[in-house]
């Protein structure tokens, strides 16, 4: 596999609150590699929000704090180098993409003007006229009907999923090489969801940019990615592909996970649910973050002392953060078990 | 193993961060629950210091309180200050008008227990102020409980029935504030009501109704749309009912915390009314009157003049502190940029 | 915009009516406004009854408020009750008086609430903010007039010891003055940082906040993630956000400043609305007193308009309404 474009290795991130310290990101793991799309699943509060936001410095310190680990980004370790040099690559050599288009988009400026901001703060030489052609070159790429009028309206005169496509077209505007997407269609109608991802599959398609996709929708992980990194509690618990993840999952979350989807064409009497609840992120159990709720458990000391390492399962592309994933090896999910298509 | 009470919404659980500490989380993805009629958490015990105790939501806001120490302080100061007022009669060394001309021009001192001094007339101005301190609280507790009851009521009907009611009262505010307080307070007191505490306080809670209206009215306009209320309109509870079982309860927060600061600007108003001759008339003491009476002795006597407006400033700092710590205790999902 | 603004226009002038109605009623219905005069030994019947006849006092009270409403129009405000003196020309002189104080004692407070604001607000819980925020909380604490008093005190001991005067502590300027601006400034220094105090340490908290709460919006998140610079992600996008409220806040506010006039020129012996006010309450002078609230009115109705007008052109959303 050619080198990865970023490479987030052992990253650690805490964040002081009234009530303790919250370890949002607790020695977090994983690649991406150029033209590939990864998605990252996980519940609220897995970190995996935080994961990215703290590599590019968006995480505001304090209350966070960046306790140690590194992210290399085409040979550059982004927790080490300065913060003109880090603005530098925000917005142009990795650019994001965020959930809720409403409020991210400033009221007072014209979408155009924002678009064009996003080139103009990493090249001064463009004139207006060109930055507005781009602009509107830009929300055609991305299907704003009417562009040349539109690159002049405020957000509020454009519809959810319009803005959230003039995001999209923001985050393109300087060619990235990584793209982020965090929950990008988390706000928007069901409808929408589906011409935004559509959306997103042309802003790679002509930026050939690397994308991680964040979310906690499984749906959206089986449309758009190749890869998958499942988290729980700040910890990368499975990492492999999407086909592997949704037919032979080895970690017990993402197996519950899988299992506690409905499906349509199947009769089911009960969902079923992970029992339990997800952690106080103050107080963490110690070993495995989920061994509270795990069918593994059963009492075991190792899981209640010793955090399970993230070990490859027959190959480096695969691998699950469990003491026990073995005794997983001839469960498969109900997808695999109904045949179903990657 | 697999409870069907136990939730899983399609795709993943979208849960709250800290879904097992403060109410206030809860609060939050759910829309407040009325004060009182809460009940405690769910205990949720988990291995290894998972552990959750069970509080309620008014322990829960009096912890948040006492952890404010600045807060506390001043609480312990005002109550100090404040029973010194009520009790100014047993206090007092002297009696408001008694006058011990040998004494007269006296600097702050031990003697004679003129721990304020006295003015030319010999009066002594530690008793004269704990006097005048009453007279400020009267009015300013008078104050506060009289807006708050006419806020209440109005900030209700208005957010409750909306539609062109809201509109009317809401204009109707709006005209009331258009003018500066203080010039029509001046003449209304001087016109129609100088004289006694009452009549004061009467004057002043005409206008300082308003914000706590509006804080009420919007209160109960973003509440009319929970489902709660929906479901009590329902089963056909009366608006009435409605109101003080399930509305008003929420308002609680705000309503004491904005009557808190409603006592502090009372004080503040009373004593500048007082100071322009136009409050609380003599022989009834009163702060304000007490600095414009020796305004021509500022140069030889000024204490005579910084004793009772420190004590006025002392009382609204107090006061604003303790507002800021109860803000801060019934409302922490506000986002408080407090000092 | 423009239907915007003709819209908010017209809506003030049955606001301008309303409230000279209550303005008028309000003031009738508080007494008899003879009643003071009634009470002077030496006034004869016969005066008592020329005043009735010249004021049309015994007229029905509508005819009433229509007569007045003319003479504001036509005598400008008419006559005092008790002198037959013509109001106009003092109204005129003592809020031009008024004016200055406020006017200045508005920008001075604007300008450094805002660096004050924003400064705490980018350097929360620094030694900064902690100083501004006490100052804050002292402001809103001491009453005016004693703010007004110490400042007096102060002023008065300093050219005592060392006999300059650095700012004067009454009145408006002082006969045989060299250079007249500068007369007028050190006359009004006193009164400006008193007004301006208050609003200080209120606006300083309003613009904090409203700064803090756009600083941890989503769209300057947006702005930090395309790279944009810190301080322009202040200057150019939170400002713009948060100035739109505290400009209303300017405005509207600026009615609290006639009151706020009262008691500093009471205690600046100054020559203005405030003390005009309270000498005609004193005596009880109706038309005088209508006259002031009406011409205050207007002032404050005009302002909230502007509020309006800079509110729409900050705020695209408003726009469209």
């Amino acid at each position: 596999m050619p080198e990865p474009v970023l490479s987030i290795r052992d990253l650690v991130v805490d964040f002081g609150t009234e009530d303790g310290v919250v370890h949002a990101v607790d020695g977090v793991s994983y690649d991406i590699h150029p033209g590939e799309t990864l998605g990252v699943v996980g519940e609220s509060g897995s970190g995996k929000s935080v994961t990215v936001m703290s590599i590019l410095g968006l995480i505001p310190q304090p209350p966070g704090r960046i306790v140690r680990g590194e992210a290399f980004f085409k040979g550059v370790d982004l927790l080490k180098v300065n913060k003109r040099e880090l603005r530098e690559i925000r917005g142009k050599d990795i650019a994001m993409i965020f959930q809720d288009p409403m409020t991210s988009l400033n009221p007072v400026f014209t979408v155009g003007d924002q678009i064009a901001e996003a080139m103009e703060v990493h090249d001064s030489s463009l004139n207006d006229d060109r930055l507005r052609a781009k602009a509107i070159e830009l929300l055609e790429l991305v299907g704003v009907p009417n562009a040349q009028r539109r690159v002049d309206q405020y957000p509020h005169e454009y519809s959810g999923g319009m803005r959230q496509r003039a995001m999209i077209a923001m985050s393109i505007a300087n060619q990235p090489s990584l793209l982020i997407a965090d929950e990008p269609t988390t706000a928007l109608d069901v409808t929408i969801q589906a011409q935004i991802l559509e959306v997103m599959k042309t802003a790679q398609r002509e930026t050939n940019a690397a994308t991680i996709m964040i979310t906690h929708d499984l749906g959206i992980i089986a449309e758009m990615a190749d890869r998958v990194v499942v988290m729980y509690a700040g910890h990368v618990v499975e990492v492999g592909d999407v086909g592997t993840i949704f037919h032979r999952p080895r970690h017990p979350y993402t197996l519950g996970l899988m299992n506690s989807l409905p499906r349509l064409e199947v009769d089911e009497r009960w969902l079923k649910p992970i029992p339990g609840q997800p952690p106080s992120m103050i107080n963490l159990p110690p070993g495995c973050p989920f061994h509270p709720r795990c069918e593994l458990f059963q009492g075991r000391e190792a899981c209640r002392t010793e955090r399970p390492p993230l070990d490859p399962i027959e190959s480096q592309h695969h691998r699950a953060a469990c003491h026990f994933k073995h005794e997983l090896k001839n469960e498969t999910s109900k997808f695999a078990q109904e045949g179903a298509a990657s | 193993m697999t409870d069907p009470n136990l939730s899983a919404s399609q795709p993943l659980p979208q849960k709250p961060k800290k879904t097992e500490s403060s109410i206030s989380q809860r609060e939050k993805s759910e829309g407040a629950d009325p004060v009182g009629t809460q009940a405690a958490e769910l205990s949720t015990v988990y291995e290894e210091g998972l552990e959750v105790k069970a509080r309620s939501q008014w322990q829960l806001a009096f912890g948040r309180f006492l952890r404010h120490k600045l807060a506390v302080a001043s609480l312990i100061l005002l109550l100090l200050i404040f029973a010194a007022g009520i009790f100014a009669g047993q206090i007092a060394p002297y009696s408001f008008r008694e006058q011990v001309p040998l004494d007269a021009r006296l600097a702050p001192t031990l003697e004679g227990q003129h721990y304020f001094g006295t003015d030319v007339l010999g009066r002594d101005y530690f008793s004269r102020t704990l006097f005048g301190i009453q007279t400020s609280i009267r009015v300013a507790l008078l104050v506060a409980l009289l807006s708050t009851l006419i806020g209440t009521v109005i900030g209700s009907i208005s957010g409750y029935f909306g539609g062109w009611i809201d509109n009317l009262l809401m204009r109707f505010v709006d005209l009331i504030l258009t003018l500066p307080i203080l010039a029509v307070l001046l003449v209304i007191a001087a016109l129609a009501g100088q004289g006694s505490p009452t009549r004061v306080a009467i004057i002043l809670a005409l206008f300082f109704w308003t914000t706590l209206a509006r804080i009420i009215r919007g209160n109960f306009l973003s509440l009319r749309e929970k489902e709660y209320v929906e479901a009590a309109k329902a089963s056909g509870a009366s608006d009435m009912r409605i109101i003080f079982r399930h509305m008003l309860p929420n308002s609680f927060g705000p309503i004491i915390v904005n009557a808190t600061l409603i006592v502090a600007t009372a004080i503040l108003v009373e004593a500048t009314l007082s100071f322009l001759g136009f409050g609380v008339q003599p022989p009834t003491p009163a702060l304000g009157k007490l600095i414009d009476d020796n305004r021509g002795f500022m140069s030889s006597l000024p204490w005579l003049v910084i004793a009772p407006g420190a004590t006025i400033v002392a009382m609204v700092l107090c006061i604003n502190f303790v507002g800021d710590g109860l803000r801060d205790a019934l409302d922490p999902t506000q986002r408080r940029l407090r000092a | 915009m423009f239907t915007y603004i003709l819209r908010r226009v017209l809506y003030s002038i049955p606001v301008l009516i309303i409230t000279s109605f209550l303005i008028f009623s309000f003031v009738q219905i508080s007494g008899d406004p003879l009643n003071q005069v009634r009470q002077i030994p030496r006034v004869s019947q016969s005066t008592i009854d020329s005043i009735i006849e010249r004021n049309n006092l015994d007229d029905p009270f509508v005819l009433q408020y229509v007569y007045w409403v003319q003479s504001v129009f036509t005598e400008g405000f008419g006559t005092t009750l008790l002198s037959n003196a013509p109001i106009l020309p003092d109204i005129k002189r003592v809020l031009g008086n008024t004016l200055q104080l406020i006017i200045a004692a508005e920008i001075l407070a604007v300008v450094l609430a805002a660096i004050i604001g924003v400064v705490s607000a980018v350097r929360q819980y620094s030694i900064f903010d902690y100083v501004a925020t006490t100052f804050s909380f002292l402001g809103f604490a001491t009453p005016s007039f004693f703010l007004a008093l110490i400042l007096q005190i102060t002023f008065t001991n300093i050219f005592l010891a060392t006999d300059t005067r650095i700012f004067y502590t009454s009145g408006l300027s002082s006969a045989g003055a060299d250079n007249f601006l500068i007369d007028r400034m050190q006359h009004l220094a006193l009164p400006v940082i008193t007004l301006a105090v208050l609003g200080i340490a209120q606006f300083s908290r309003y613009v904090r906040a409203s700064m803090l709460e756009v600083v941890n919006s989503d769209y300057v998140r947006t702005a930090r993630a395309k790279g944009v610079k810190q301080r322009t992600v202040v200057m150019k996008h939170a400002l713009r956000n948060a100035m739109i409220p505290f400009v209303t806040a300017i405005a509207l506010d600026f009615g609290a400043l006639f009151g706020g006039a009262i008691v500093t020129e009471t205690v600046f012996s100054i020559d203005g609305m405030g003390r005009y006010l309270v000498d005609n309450l004193g005596s009880r002078d109706v038309y005088p007193v209508m006259a002031w609230l009406m011409v205050t009115s207007v002032i404050v109705i005009v302002f909230n308009l502007v509020a309006d007008v800079i509110y729409g052109y900050l705020d695209p959303r408003i726009r469209y309404d």
